[in-house]
């Protein structure tokens, strides 16, 4: 039953050409399987996993390959049965563009995977604790673009309402929207699955109105279910209305303060991808070793959703959707307003990647340089976390990163609303992103050099204390000798007979063991 | 006119009392403009330049006995910040002292040539060198300052130096090109 109950809007926004049909034509088709997979150990927001195989060892398919380096941290697992051939830097989807470590794999293609049981219906007997442990077992991170570690935090129990994010609102992707159509009752099973861990008391299914037969599909599953646990929110469509604290605001109406989490307000938010891939953990006992991603845009030959296994060359996904239309093509991980474009297609595919969007080089503008700001405010008018983007730009331009961070920087969530609009054509997110990485340096800078003085001073008192230590073992032995000298003659002699003495007694002493040690054999 | 100069000296000697009282009990410990230097200086302790390590070099700025451009491994942001506390003019950074790297670096020892001698431990500034007298010898990368004083004194020459490259863990986006500024706006 869709109650539709009143909702709200967020600040700013933007209406967008959404392209979404290009890619909604055919069902989502497995990806070829591929000689060689890379698996980056760093596909998640904290530390680096841990690698737990060696070079040379055999791997089975869905085996923990590394495992999380810290509390906030997830685990990695072969996509394919294999031979591990190496675990060094290789490039990776990132912004930086610079190298990570991975783990390579030669597929044997045996298809072996390792002995589990699904844990299937049986999971209703299993306490939250328990559960929470199975997803971080099996590497669950957030599907959705943040891929934050979904093993669902102790601050994230007793929360009242789950809210599944099915909003997709970035133009070109539709993987959210495929998934949904076609295995709409794994994914409601696996939010079901979140409900029960977080003991929540109610659902909301939340989908943008541009997705009429995601809808239709999600709609008839919450009817069959008829607990009254689901609820469908269909919102409007507006850029970025699946951004986390937005889309809390969409429903709930209420804002969650900077530097605040969304619990605090008695929601948790999930992606549909995310509770499908809880959904394939708990039934199927598959970790987190593929995902569906859309392969799309003006410069792809057939635009379509595969689902692929983690690892697998990006180019050789580009190759089964019949190949960029011609040479001159820009590659971009994510959608044209938050992903990041790639210098090559020679980069795995990691649990990030929801799309590949291939455009035409004429589509892309290719501006070099920009106008100065006209401070025509257009971009605040936009801002969806209402900063004030003008304002940002100016500090950071002139490099005044205490200004930067007062005026909230690190609230804004790289939406690129801003840069959109601006009609000087800033490269406004390029700028937060310097701010933000120059900000992170700066400081790991500040705590590395209070380190290294602490240890200075450690050091220095360390030499002062055995410069003493020395000191007094020096005058301990003056006064020693001191004391002895003092000592008469005689006093001396008789130590000098004693000590004769002693030695004689000790000499006969061996001599006797001596005589006795033959007698013994 | 003589109570004028009694009751006048009375006052200045309880003034004094407690101006001295106070001077005593509020006493601020250690130098404050030294910590603020020290807290800018980037404690590599190196010595390049010419103090025994950034808090004696810090105690010469105070002192205004040094200049803000002597400490290579802190370069041009070293420099700026120093002239912003200090209020002085920004200066580029003395050619004498050395160069500033590009990447900071550390040190490795090549652990099939140390003869264990325990002389790279001694001058360490940050006992960042973990070893014991004819065992093999090992740099803690992490605590290691790149200082480089470890080098001279090891006898076979097995003590590296290697670039620490940003990763994507610690990397600074670049800064996006400068504006166009239209002719008529200049
Ligand atoms: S939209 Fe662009 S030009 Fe207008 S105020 Fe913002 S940054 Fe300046
Ligand atoms: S990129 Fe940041 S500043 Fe710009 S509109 Fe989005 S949240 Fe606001
Ligand atoms: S040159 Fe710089 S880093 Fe080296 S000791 Fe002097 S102040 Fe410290
Ligand atoms: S190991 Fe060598 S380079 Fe590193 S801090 Fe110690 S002395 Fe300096």
């Amino acid at each position: 039953m869709t109650v539709t109950k009143t909702i709200s809007t967020f600040h700013g926004g933007l209406k967008l050409k959404g392209n979404k049909q290009l890619s909604t034509g055919t069902a989502i088709t497995a990806a070829a399987v591929v000689s060689q997979y890379i698996i980056p150990l760093q596909q998640h927001i904290g530390a680096i996993s841990e690698s737990l195989v060696s070079i040379g060892e055999h791997v089975l398919k869905g085996q923990m390959i590394a495992k999380p380096g810290s509390t906030i941290s997830a685990a990695v697992h072969a996509p394919v049965s294999g031979t591990i051939t190496a675990i060094d830097r290789q490039p990776v989807p990132h912004v930086s563009g610079l190298p990570d470590y991975c783990i390579t794999i030669d597929n044997d293609f045996k298809d072996k995977w390792v002995k589990t049981q699904p844990l299937a219906e049986d999971y209703n007997n299993h306490t939250s604790r328990d559960l929470r442990q199975l997803l971080r077992d099996a590497g669950i991170v957030g599907l959705g673009g943040a891929t934050f570690p979904s093993d669902i935090k102790e601050t994230e129990m007793d929360t009242h309402t789950l809210i599944l994010n099915g909003v997709e609102c970035e133009p070109y992707i539709t993987c959210d929207d495929m998934l949904m159509r076609e295995r709409a009752q794994q994914v409601l099973a696996g939010a079901d699955i979140i409900g029960h861990i977080i003991k929540a008391h109610e659902c909301i299914v939340a989908i943008e109105n541009n997705k009429p037969e995601a809808i239709k599909a999600m709609q008839a599953v919450i009817d069959a279910d008829g607990t009254g646990f689901f609820r469908l929110q269909v919102i409007p469509t507006l850029y970025p209305s699946g951004g986390e604290k937005q889309l809390i605001k969409i429903i709930t109406g209420k804002e969650v303060p900077s530097g605040h989490f969304p619990g605090e307000l008695d929601v948790l938010c999930h992606n549909v991808a995310t509770a499908y891939a809880i959904y394939q953990a708990i039934y199927e006992a598959r970790p987190l070793i593929s995902r569906i991603m859309t392969v799309t845009g003006h410069g792809i030959q057939q635009p379509q959703n595969i689902e692929v296994l983690i690892g697998t060359p990006m180019k050789d996904c580009i190759e089964q959707c019949g190949g960029y239309i011609n040479d001159n093509c820009e590659l971009i991980m994510g959608g044209p307003m938050m992903g990041l474009t790639l210098q090559s297609d020679h980069l795995p595919v990691i649990k990030a990647t929801n799309c590949l969007l291939i455009r035409p080089c004429t589509e892309a503008a290719d501006t070099k340089t920009h106008l100065p700001c006209i401070r025509c405010g257009k971009c605040v008018e936009v801002c969806p976390v209402r900063l004030l983007p003008q304002q940002l730009y100016w500090y950071t331009s002139c490099k005044n990163m205490e200004r930067v961070k007062n005026h909230h920087l690190f609230d804004c969530i790289e939406c690129g609303c801003c840069a959109y609009v601006c009609p000087s054509d800033i490269p406004l997110v390029q700028y937060y992103r310097f701010a933000k990485t120059e900000i992170r340096h700066k400081q790991q800078q500040r705590i590395a050099s209070d380190t290294a003085r602490q240890h200075h001073e450690a050091h220095q008192q360390r030499l002062e204390r055995q410069k003493q230590e020395r000191e007094q073992r020096l005058r301990k032995k003056r006064e020693m000798l001191a004391a002895r000298n003092k000592n008469t003659d005689s006093n001396n002699k008789e130590a000098i007979t004693d000590a004769i003495a002693r030695a004689k007694a000790k000499k006969a002493e061996r001599e006797q063991a001596a005589t006795k040690q033959p007698v013994k054999q | 006119m003589l109570t004028v100069i009694i009751t006048l000296g009375v006052v200045a000697v309880i003034f004094g009392l407690i101006l001295g009282y106070s001077a005593i009990r509020f006493k601020v410990e250690g130098d404050p403009v030294v910590d603020q230097i020290d807290a800018i200086l980037p404690q590599t302790q190196c010595g390049q330049c010419t103090y025994p390590g950034c808090r004696g070099y810090a105690e010469a700025i105070a002192k205004g006995e040094a200049d803000i451009n002597q400490c290579p491994p802190g370069g041009e942001t070293t420099i700026i910040a120093l002239a912003k506390l200090l209020d002085v003019e920004v200066k580029p950074l003395n050619g004498e002292h050395g160069e500033e790297k590009l990447y900071p670096t550390v040190v490795q020892i090549d652990e099939q040539s140390c003869i264990g001698c325990t002389l790279c431990i001694q001058a360490c500034p940050v006992d960042a060198i973990i070893g014991a007298a004819k065992q093999m010898h090992t740099v803690v990368e992490t605590v290691c300052t790149g200082c480089n004083l470890c080098i001279p004194p090891c006898p076979v020459d097995c003590i590296h130096i290697i670039e620490v490259k940003p990763t994507v863990r610690n990397w600074v986006a670049a800064f996006p090109a400068e504006p166009f500024i239209a002719p008529h706006a200049q």
